[in-house]
């Protein structure tokens, strides 16, 4: 393997992406959304429900699942809402930032190269397919991790600003969402980069790229509804099963998406 | 590579893509330091040719060595040897000049130690200093051609692919191209092949050609060759007064005479066997009653040669 080739290949990507107000918006936008505005949010509404709610919220919290009542026990109505919403249904949503920024990076690295015609003359280069195509993996998956990461530091730092007079504690760090930073994260965004490779070997434009993988955020949106009705929570286990499974899956997507990008698969669809 | 020395061997090479036969059976031999053209129509297969020569693309049969390399098991190797000017310049508009030829420096392998010098030096020598760290998006179609050129050349190949290097420019930005091409085959020894629809191009800048028609080869050679095997007679044009029946008649009756076509008024035009007919055409002017003003001899050109090939695959 020639790192320098794939490492050039991944830089050259990221330039070229932070210099496209069109993918940069999105990336700064949404994770600012989520993880900034999303816990100062909830943390500052909550406390303004009147009492007459308050006993609809306790009628809800008796259908939690036993484990997640225990987790809750000895606090109040406003307090288990606060723990409920920032710690548990709330992490889904975190994980839609590095599907979304792997997603969205995957799409301008392969459907981008085909539209803007650019693919060609990277073929005719001595970097082999395994090469380009690791290079171009690197080049939207680090930026996710780095996002989730520095993401994770945003929201848990807002969070504990914004609940530390209600809770009298910090909520964050805590072992399950150091799991779902170090552990799933990751491979949320191997899923989106996944799936962006195999929509790309389809398309012909980032936008295409962009709409049809844009459902994968769908089994993320199902795990905050599976979370809101009762029938899921997300504790140490789950979470870690949920990483394996992703994991197996990415492997799966990355390994058939390595089958399509081969030179003269590509080169036929120029 | 010494001059002369074969640097692609093709053999019977074929590439269809489903129903469409892109190559057809493709044989031919191009030395070293030989600028060597493929002619053809757009679609007659030249962009695919290139495509196998340089591993890009595999074939479906058919045998193919370039710089004694196979293009399908040894591509890697292949490609350090060959740079490639693509019919678009491919170049990434959100990246300088500079960044674009620095990244294609490190895919080419060239030594980190000299990066920076040896894109200075190819920036300048395709004025494109003063603007190296502007956005290449922000260039005209004239400056990303050179630069592009500039990104074929910067691992220093043997051989070099242009795939249609003027479509597109001005007559001076073509001209440029032209005296380069010039350059690295006869200074720097470097094999070329040109893919071209330009036949003026080819004719001025090419040692052979091939031309290609529906993938299959149906000429070869030089283009001075080409044209005295294909081409019939010769042009003769005729400045007269008064042009009138009585003159063509004359002409018409004239042995050695193969057509005569009125070009425009007071201009015929004579297609004859050889040279040895222009005195017996003056003086079939003169006694006919004609005032001769100018009797101009024209060699066929690689276009009329390309034409009547062209006509010659059509028909059959």
């Amino acid at each position: 393997m020639n790192w320098r080739a794939i490492a050039a290949i991944a830089r050259k990507d990221l330039r070229a992406v932070s210099r496209s107000k069109g993918v940069m918006f999105p990336l700064v936008l949404v994770p600012l959304v989520i993880l900034g505005g999303l816990p100062a949010l909830i943390a500052s509404v909550t406390p303004l429900i009147p009492p007459e709610a308050m006993a609809g919220m306790e009628r809800f919290m008796e259908k939690l699942p036993q484990a997640l009542r225990a987790e809750l026990s000895g606090l109040d109505v406003e307090q288990s809402l606060l723990v409920l919403a920032l710690v548990y249904f709330l992490a889904p949503m975190y994980l839609v930032v590095p599907l979304m920024v792997a997603s969205v990076i995957a799409a301008d690295s392969f459907a981008g190269e085909m539209e803007r015609k650019t693919l060609e003359a990277l073929l005719h280069t001595p970097a082999t397919d395994a090469e380009l195509f690791l290079g171009k993996l690197l080049s939207a998956w680090i930026p996710a991790l780095g996002v989730a990461a520095v993401g994770f530091l945003l929201y848990g730092f807002v969070a504990d600003i914004c609940t530390f007079r209600a809770l009298g504690r910090l909520l964050f760090p805590n072992p399950l969402w150091a799991l779902l930073v170090a552990w799933v994260a990751p491979a949320v965004a191997g899923f989106g980069l996944g799936t962006m490779v195999l929509v790309s070997a389809r398309v012909r434009t980032f936008q295409e790229a962009y709409q049809l993988g844009g459902a994968v955020v769908l089994p993320l949106l199902l795990l905050v509804a599976g979370q809101v009705t009762g029938l899921l929570y997300l504790d140490l286990t789950v979470v870690a099963l949920l990483g394996i499974s992703l994991w197996v899956v990415d492997a799966a997507l990355l390994w058939y998406g390595a089958r399509t990008f081969r030179r003269g698969v590509l080169i036929s669809r120029l | 590579m010494v001059r002369g020395t074969v640097v692609i061997e093709a053999e019977d090479l074929r590439r269809r893509f489903g129903e469409v036969v892109a190559v057809d059976g493709l044989s031919l031999e191009i030395n070293a330091g030989e600028v060597f053209g493929l002619l053809g129509h757009n679609g007659a297969g030249k962009t695919t040719t290139i495509r196998l020569f340089n591993g890009v693309l595999p074939p479906d049969g058919g045998r193919v060595r370039v710089l004694g390399l196979d293009p399908v098991r040894e591509g890697t190797l292949l490609r350090r040897r060959t740079g490639v000017l693509t019919e678009i310049p491919a170049l990434d508009g959100r990246l300088t000049a500079r960044e674009n030829l620095a990244y294609y420096a490190a895919l080419y392998g060239v030594p980190r130690s000299r990066v920076r010098r040896r894109v200075g030096k190819l920036l300048a020598k395709f004025g494109l200093s003063e603007r190296a760290d502007e956005l290449a998006g922000n260039y005209s179609k004239g400056m990303q051609q050179r630069l592009a050129l500039a990104r074929a050349l910067l691992h220093g190949p043997e051989l070099l692919f242009l795939d249609e290097p003027t479509a597109g420019l001005d007559p001076v930005a073509a001209r440029e191209v032209h005296a380069l091409v010039q350059d690295l085959s006869q200074a720097e020894g470097r094999t070329v092949v040109l893919c071209t629809h330009n036949l003026l191009e080819a004719q001025r800048l090419c040692h052979r050609v091939a031309v290609l028609e529906h993938g299959r080869l149906v000429a070869s050679g030089s283009p001075a060759e080409l044209v005295r095997s294909l081409s019939r007679g010769l042009r003769v044009e005729i400045e007269l007064s008064p042009e009138d029946r009585e003159v063509v008649e004359a002409l018409r009756g004239l042995p050695g005479i193969l057509e005569v076509v009125k070009a425009h008024p007071g201009i015929l035009e004579v297609k004859v066997a050889s040279h040895l007919v222009l005195p017996e055409i003056a003086r079939v002017v003169v006694g006919a009653g004609g005032s001769l003003f100018r009797l101009s001899p024209r060699e066929p050109t690689l276009e009329e040669v390309y034409f009547a090939l062209h006509g010659r695959e059509e028909a059959g």
